[in-house]
């Protein structure tokens, strides 16, 4: 069974047109990246399957039913670029925010946040404010309360954008334990190849104006990836297929003409 | 606020009570000298360049006066600090209570806002002899509550609808997520984004309050009232009485300011400034 | 253009809701005869439409003399000329204190509380003994409205001082930095980057004083039998009240003008002078 069923969405934002005639399917327990230059409208596509934005025409089927009832069902975890932590808030209480929004009982709220804490390595953390934390620590905590109500999908937008080179790559094997762990399915937004491959199962190429996907590589690295599956051959063959799939992209993109840059 | 950039760990603020205290007295002290420093300045220059003390009397007679009118000063402060109090009670509260229903419907509350800023710059001290009037001459109480209320509405309002209108994009977004609805936005979102605004807003009406009960008290007031008494003890230029007056009178406004000001630090420890 | 006409048509909607809210809790207090908080008539609470026409009738009772919008906008000139000069006086000394403040420390944790505590003397009080001190030391160009003045600086010039040391210390270590690495002094880096960071701040602060001066200037005014001001003329028709009460509803009317307008005019200069977003600082 399929837990995100696009078809035919589009999206215009005025005169722009953000989307077009996206069609995507992505299956249970998938780690799906949607990759592109700035403006193709991947960080809109995954609002648009959070029920964030609504698209202009098109329909988006999250686990079988309607984008607006399984975020009213709060089906998906979000983590955006920004750790979009509460400063009122201690980092414990941050992660246990949407178990507060379901009503769950104080007793198992702690218990599970004492859970997502040791997920995420942030043991010892919980008094602290979130401005007292690095950006690496804050994304985490994040990503902690995203996963917190064991959500069937996870949707993340650039979520290791601001952070080092070093950080990303060790966030990136924690993201993929805790997906291994968690069982989730994930949509991942980034523009970075190497992090796409590294992470994915598939990797959804998408050009810009109008943003649509032009092409759809499967990942068939061995799992679960390490250190090690970063030095494969098989690893740098997948990044040279993603760059010259998204460099074709771009030299259309150059063809066409130039239009005003739409808001990703 | 927090941003993209990374950030130094610090370390979570503790240490007992006795601890914070003392930091407390450290951080007080160089008030302390400037305080004593300045009241040695006056004295000394009244005292060895002569000046007449007849409008600005020694600090030590003004204490002295103080000391021995304590119980008639205290009353006549007590009694207007009531009304004070009432005024920024009642102004305070009404303004959030309106800015909250306002900002319910947000696209009203970013159109209102430029009138209530507007609003704000009226001085509003000029209908202190028209508040006198609606409570009957004013020898009562509620002529200065009203007047105290009206001073303390409008910087409230604005800095409650500045802050409940300056909710960052991104944590509505989050809250969209989980299918909030209205209600619990405002509660976990808007209004702990707004509070270092009230708060804001609260210090500047308690020295309101303060100013309007005493404006209030010039243009009618009961014979106990502290303005009331400044006034007659200036009038006869009895102005040890007037000065130790004018003292009572910034004791209890500095008191009110104090006591909001120490809510505020309790009720904000997350706010990254104030618990430095 | 558009936007334009929105707006008008908002401020258009605003005035008509205020007179529709006044007018309204008029006829209903007055019909139910509600008491509380206090009794509703044409004394208490005149009709807006009289208070406005009461501004085109004469100024003294009987019919002869000046229109009443003439002696009050003689008034508010010379309010405005006070509260004028005290903006100006107060808002030079709150800046140049904020910057004296804001670069030593330890001054700034002895003074600021006493910066603060200066605002909770009830300046209306002291008002008629500053201008009796100040006035036989002026000359006499300056005689009572120089007095005045500055008393309305006394009200001017907190909140410059407390958001020019806000805004001089706004900029982060990074910007500081950059500026090091330029090898800039300390008074390059006040000019170049702590003075250009703190201009929001000192504007919100100078919006805030400006009706302040004008609180300031009636304040003032009213003790210290100065007649020509708008503070005399509220004593006046304080006095009349009861049989005239319309004379204090029109001049509160143009005192409020008169506040509205000094904030203006520093909304326009901060528009010309900050191209940033200005609304975000309180």
């Amino acid at each position: 069974m399929s837990v995100v069923e696009i078809s035919r969405v589009s999206k215009q934002f005025g005169q722009t047109t953000a989307l077009q005639g996206i069609d995507l399917e992505i299956g249970e327990r998938e780690f799906v990246s949607l990759i592109g230059p700035s403006g193709c409208g991947k960080s809109t596509l995954l609002r648009i399957i959070g029920d964030l934005i609504e698209p202009s025409s098109g329909t988006v089927v999250v686990n079988g039913k309607s984008a607006r009832q399984a975020r009213n069902d709060r089906d998906y975890g979000i983590v955006f670029q920004d750790p979009v932590l509460y400063d009122w808030r201690t980092v414990a209480k941050n992660v246990a925010l949407p178990l507060e929004m379901a009503r769950w009982s104080r007793q198992k709220r702690n218990e599970r946040v004492r859970r997502m804490l040791e997920l995420v390595e942030l043991q010892g953390f919980e008094n602290h404010r979130p401005w007292q934390l690095s950006g690496g620590m804050q994304q985490r905590v994040s990503i902690a309360r995203a996963l917190s109500f064991d959500p069937a999908l996870l949707l993340m937008d650039e979520p290791f954008g601001a952070l080092d080179e070093m950080t990303r790559e060790r966030l990136n094997i924690e993201l993929l334990k805790i997906w291994e762990a968690s069982g989730s399915t994930i949509v991942f937004v980034t523009h970075s190849i190497t992090e796409a491959v590294f992470l994915s199962t598939r990797v959804v190429v998408m050009s810009p104006r109008p943003g649509q996907i032009s092409e759809l590589i499967p990942v068939d690295l061995p799992q679960p990836r390490t250190a090690a599956t970063r030095e494969a051959p098989s690893f740098f063959e997948l990044v040279t297929h993603v760059r010259e799939a998204l460099h074709l992209g771009h030299d259309l993109d150059r063809a066409a003409p130039v239009t005003q840059e739409a808001k990703a | 606020m927090s941003t993209d950039v990374p950030v130094a760990v610090q370390p979570v603020p503790r240490g007992g009570l006795g601890r914070m205290v003392g930091r407390r007295v450290v951080d007080w002290l160089p008030a302390l000298v400037v305080f004593v420093g300045l009241v040695a300045l006056w004295q000394g220059l009244i005292v060895w360049l002569h000046v007449q003390q007849f409008l600005l009397p020694k600090p030590t007679s003004i204490a002295t006066t103080f000391w021995t009118d304590k119980s008639e000063l205290w009353h006549a402060g007590w009694y207007t600090f009531q009304e004070a109090l009432g005024g920024f009670a009642l102004g305070s509260g009404f303004a959030i209570l309106v800015a909250l229903v306002l900002a319910r419907w947000r696209p009203l509350a970013t159109a209102l806002l430029p009138y209530a800023v507007a609003a704000n710059a009226i001085p509003i001290i000029a209908f202190a002899p028209i508040t006198n009037q609606w409570f009957g001459g004013g020898l009562t109480k509620s002529s200065k509550i009203a007047i105290a209320a009206v001073l303390c509405f409008f910087p409230v309002l604005v800095n409650t609808l500045r802050g409940l209108t300056s909710v960052r994009p991104q944590d509505l977004e989050l809250m969209r997520s989980y299918a909030a609805g209205n209600v619990e936005i405002f509660r976990r979102v808007r209004i702990p984004t707004a509070l270092p605004f009230i708060f804001a807003g609260l210090k500047v009406a308690t020295v309101l309050a303060m100013i309007g009960a005493v404006v209030g008290e010039y243009f009618g007031g009961a014979l106990n009232a502290i303005g009331v008494l400044i006034l007659s003890r200036s009038r006869v230029f009895q102005f040890n009485e007037a000065w130790a007056g004018v003292l009572v009178v910034c004791l209890f406004g500095l008191a009110l300011y104090i006591a909001v000001a120490l809510i505020e630090r309790l009720a904000l420890r997350w706010v990254p400034s104030t618990s430095e | 253009m558009r936007t334009a006409a929105l707006r008008l048509g908002l401020f258009v909607v605003v005035l008509a809701a205020l007179w529709g809210l006044w007018e309204g809790y008029r006829w209903l207090w007055i019909h139910e005869g509600w008491t509380w908080p206090f009794i509703v008539n044409d004394t208490t609470m005149p009709h807006l439409s009289d208070i406005f026409a009461a501004l085109w009738g004469s100024a003294s009772p009987g019919g002869v003399g000046p229109r009443l919008i003439t002696v009050l906008v003689k008034g508010a000139l010379f309010t405005a000329k006070e509260a004028a000069a005290g903006f100006a006086i107060g808002a030079l000394v709150g800046f140049a204190l904020g910057v004296f403040l804001a670069h030593f420390r330890l001054l700034q944790r002895g003074l600021l509380p006493w910066v603060v505590a200066s605002q909770t003397v009830p300046i209306l009080v002291v008002a008629p003994m500053i201008v009796v001190w100040a006035n036989p030391k002026l000359p006499d160009g300056l005689k009572d409205w120089g007095a005045v003045a500055l008393i309305a600086a006394y009200l001017t010039f907190f909140p410059v001082t407390v958001n020019t040391i806000r805004g001089l210390q706004s900029p982060d270590r990074r910007a500081l930095e950059l500026m090091r690495s330029y090898a800039a002094g300390n008074w390059r880096i006040l000019w170049k980057l702590r003075f250009p960071a703190a201009l929001p701040y000192i504007f919100a602060a100078l919006k805030v004083s400006a009706t302040a001066s004008v609180v300031g200037a009636l304040i003032g005014e009213l003790p210290s039998s100065i007649p020509n001001g708008l503070g005399a003329q509220i004593i006046n028709f304080s006095q009349y009240y009861t049989t005239e009460p319309r004379g204090l509803w029109a001049t509160n009317v143009i005192a409020a003008a008169l506040g509205i307008s000094f904030f203006l005019v520093i909304v326009v200069v901060e528009k010309i002078v900050v191209r940033r977003a200005p609304e975000n600082y309180a």
